[in-house]
């Protein structure tokens, strides 16, 4: 199987760790990923101005990169780059005169209009491998995890660009018990992690990423998985703030979902790069005896 | 707080821009409330969005300009996914950003921003807060 990616800026930096650990995870899968040889910023964030198409132009260059490479499908490992380019990919499918107006103005591209299907890591191995598949391939059960599965807002929202049940999704609760983890519901799992106002109102960020992580502690999770680097970012990076502010916290590991489909594909300790995660991510990972430098 | 409406306390420029910018019919809005219900930042907002599709419905500038809540909107969805009337309430907080926005009024000054504030940061936290909240 092979399928094209797009990484987005994120992860050749501070995310390093999400996209490192994917790519071992999915050699081991046997799934060929050709990223793609020329792309762009998406954006991040989808405009949400109705007379602000120039916004969209960046999203529909990597998706017209992906024409130009023959392919038809293209998967993104970042929420937010999922996001943005599956919504302009919406955009360039159903409206017809913001389509003309874009494919005009970008005179030395072609005419794009919307062909290229766009998929999150998630949903190419519900969809494209098949969790039995998955399941079969499992070389370290995650036995005794107890994870929070945290969905975040931009792989479920809005409901045409949602990957699963925009207020009821299954598909990382699934993942993990596939990998052989207990997936811990939690009623915050959709809840933002306050997002890009760690710029604008950092106090207010940081009182909902406190939320999202009491939550899950509240209900007997060990981690969180996410998909994210924002996510990661505001529940990860920066719960020492959350601990410090916030009485009766106590450290959460927080990972990568692909780290852990990584750690379950049997994948060598260097390319999980814990290193940038929390410290206590390694550790649990070697009470559980799931690292092969503990074992 | 009593508020004062007659025609000539509506503020029908600002009614059409955010319209416009947005897309959406505000009108639509029947206060049911379940959007304030599902917001995440509501405890740091100043108004509800309920609050705000009214006061847009009776164009209250004053009142709109006042409020803090499109500039706490993380822009999460959730209020979208959930509106019985199929509004579109993040297009609306977008409209209420950019006609603040596009006068040059920046709400976060990048060049205030302190180094250690953001080192650590993933890009994607900078392109989207910029983005958000910078004209």
């Amino acid at each position: 199987m092979k399928i094209a990616y797009y990484p987005g800026c994120t992860l050749k930096t501070r995310a390093k760790n999400l996209e490192i650990a994917a790519l071992a995870a999915l050699k081991a899968l046997e799934v060929e990923v050709e990223e793609l040889p020329r792309w762009n910023c998406c954006g991040a964030v989808y405009s949400l101005a109705d007379d602000d198409l120039i916004h969209i132009v960046a999203p529909v260059r990597d998706l017209i990169r992906v024409q130009e490479q023959g392919h038809t499908t293209v998967m993104t490992l970042c929420s937010m780059c999922y996001n943005t380019l599956a919504r302009a990919n919406e955009l360039m499918k159903t409206d017809e005169i913001k389509r003309k107006t874009i494919n005009d103005f970008m005179d030395e591209e072609p005419d794009y209009k919307g062909e290229v299907k766009v998929v999150h890591l998630l949903d190419f191995l519900r969809d494209e491998i098949g969790w039995d598949k998955l399941k079969e391939m499992v070389k370290v059960p995650l036995t005794g995890m107890k994870v929070a599965p945290y969905y975040g807002c931009t792989l479920l929202r809005p409901k045409d660009v949602a990957i699963d049940h925009p207020d009821n999704p299954q598909i990382l609760h699934k993942f993990l018990q596939v990998l052989g983890a207990e997936a811990v519901d939690f009623p915050s799992a959709i809840e933002c992690c306050g997002t890009y106002q760690v710029l604008g109102n950092p106090e207010a960020a940081l009182s909902v990423s406190h939320h999202i992580l009491k939550d899950a502690v509240d209900h007997g999770a060990e981690a969180l998985a996410l998909a994210c680097p924002l996510c990661d970012y505001n529940l990860g990076r920066r719960q020492d703030a959350i601990l410090g502010k916030f009485e009766g916290m106590q450290e959460v590991p927080v990972y990568y979902f692909t780290q852990l489909l990584a750690v379950a594909m049997g994948v060598s300790d260097k390319e999980l790069h814990l290193e940038l995660n929390r410290g206590s991510s390694s550790e649990l990972l070697k009470d559980k005896n799931l690292l092969k430098a503990a074992g | 707080m009593p508020i004062k409406i007659s025609l000539k306390t509506i503020d029908e420029q600002l009614q059409r821009k955010v319209r416009e910018i947005s897309g959406q019919n505000f009108s639509k809005c029947f206060q049911c409330g379940t959007c304030a219900g599902s917001c995440p930042m509501v405890e740091h907002i100043s108004a509800t969005p309920r609050k705000l599709m009214a006061l847009l419905q009776m164009g209250q500038r004053e009142l709109l300009e006042a409020a803090n809540t499109p500039w706490v909107c993380a822009s999460c969805h959730t209020c979208l996914v959930r509106c019985p009337r199929g509004l579109d309430i993040p297009r609306i907080m977008e409209g209420l950003r950019q006609v603040v926005l596009r006068q040059n009024i920046n709400r976060i000054e990048p060049s205030n921003l302190q180094p250690e504030e953001v080192i650590d940061l993933p890009q994607i936290a900078m392109v989207s807060g910029f983005r958000k909240l910078t004209g």
